[in-house]
């Protein structure tokens, strides 16, 4: 189907002129991968007079680790993400997560700056970002801007981004202690399908937690209640049956096509579990593979 | 406002003049007679729209022809310059596609996974394909094709 909404496309070599282009436009899209930009250009959705490809911006397309804080460029695609050294060896529930994100040929676009900036409540990266108290960097022509993930998602589609601006990269800073994780996907079947529940969790040698839930909550949220349950406690059966009973309290899951309110709470619940257990086990070093799947 | 790209498709140099909303999918197949990636679902879900842009597949339908100015795509066509692929002959042999829409994008995936990793085991090769939908076969004998000719 061509794209009938006619618009310009620009593809600027610096991050300065990107922003004075911005600047100047009266209804400017930043294309990055285009697996969201293009579709909802298509579907009308979007109306951009201007185009602005960043691809061009190496400063963004990094992935590094400097400071004990992770750092993901805007351009940094699923694929990076599941093909960085640095990703396995330090944040490999990030590797988790991309591997689950739609498919090959969809990954080697996507990037997880766009999933978040897209924000729509089924994404893949919003609870990596808020479990890891992960900040969002912002450009814009009066300088730069550092927003907390928790704050960065306002509603459905909607972000703290302001006009004029481009989100650089995200920043995921190395918990001080131990930790391993756990990310599990409920989806109708592997493939491109969007989630009905997803969930990461943390778990830390000092004994803490920190628990994410997405799909099930108009923006991703921390389980803040079950977090503090957990803390700092042995993990008995009876405790993991309280905090259960806790996760209808934290997420307000809707009936839509993809699945029913009632199957997300009981798969919610369902996924916790295993996830808290597989969380545990791989902070001990008797876990399962990274990648593999709990559901 | 149109614009000139350059690029090289299937090893070919390219140049044409481009409006910024012009799809790729649509220059290829239209414009540049690459007819290999079909529209499907048009919007990224079905994977028989795959093409390669240096070396990885892409979703042409949500990719701007206008995006591909300096880069390298390769269709289909570009993999067969000496003919059927070993890939393609196990297909074949297998008797792997019905009605073949989705052929063409199952044969680059596949290409893809083989040049990261030569011995796949099936579950390798079903999370690489599950971007592919195909609505005749059921799958098997596609990937029965593809482990046939990793062992």
């Amino acid at each position: 189907m061509p794209i009938i909404h006619k618009f310009d496309y620009l593809k600027p070599k610096s991050l300065s002129e990107a922003l004075t282009v911005l600047a100047q436009s009266k209804n400017a899209a930043i294309l990055a991968g285009g697996t969201d930009l293009v579709d909802m250009i298509k579907e009308n959705v979007a109306q951009p007079d201007l185009v602005v490809d960043i691809k061009g911006l190496d400063e963004l397309n990094q992935i590094k680790f400097e400071n004990d804080t992770l750092f993901i460029g805007a351009g940094a695609t699923f694929s990076d993400l599941i093909e960085s050294k640095i990703i396995k060896e330090k944040y490999p529930v990030i590797f988790e997560v991309a591997k689950t994100v739609a498919s090959v040929g969809i990954r080697n676009r996507a990037t997880v700056v766009g999933n978040i900036c897209s924000a729509v409540p089924c994404m893949d990266s919003g609870p990596l970002l808020i479990a890891y108290d992960a900040t969002v960097q912002l450009a814009g022509q009066k300088g730069e801007r550092k927003i907390p993930a928790a704050e960065w998602f306002i509603a459905p589609r909607k972000t703290a981004l302001q006009k004029g601006e481009i989100v650089t990269g995200v920043s995921l800073p190395y918990p001080k202690v131990k930790h391993a994780g756990c990310w599990v996907k409920l989806g109708r079947y592997t493939g491109e399908d969007l989630a009905q529940v997803n969930l990461l969790i943390l778990a830390l040698s000092d004994g803490t937690f920190r628990i994410s839930f997405g799909a099930v909550v108009p923006i991703p949220v921390r389980a803040k209640k079950i977090e503090k349950l957990l803390n700092g406690q042995t993990i008995t059966p009876s405790l993991i049956e309280k905090a259960k009973q806790l996760i209808e309290e934290e997420i307000k899951p809707i009936t839509d096509v993809r699945a029913t309110k009632e199957y997300r709470i009981h798969m919610a619940k369902v996924m916790f579990e295993r996830g808290l257990d597989a969380a545990i086990r791989r902070l001990n070093g008797n876990g399962q593979a990274y990648g593999t799947s709990m559901i | 406002m149109r614009q000139e790209i350059k690029f090289k498709l299937s090893g070919e140099a390219i140049a044409l003049e481009v409006n910024p909303n012009e799809v790729l999918l649509e220059v290829l197949r239209d414009r540049l007679g690459a007819k290999s990636p079909k529209c499907g679902c048009d919007k990224g879900d079905c994977g028989t729209c795959t093409v390669m842009i240096n070396g990885k597949t892409v979703r042409s339908c949500l990719v701007l022809a206008i995006e591909v100015d300096g880069q390298e795509v390769v269709t289909l066509e570009g993999l067969m310059d000496s003919g059927l692929t070993p890939l393609q002959k196990s297909f074949i042999e297998h008797n792997s596609f019905q009605c073949g829409f989705c052929a063409p994008g199952m044969i680059l995936s596949a290409t893809e996974l083989l040049a990261k990793n030569q011995k796949p085991n099936k579950h390798e090769i079903q999370e690489a394909l599950s971007g592919n939908l195909c609505r005749c076969t059921g799958y098997t004998p596609i990937i029965d094709a593809i482990e046939a000719i990793t062992k």
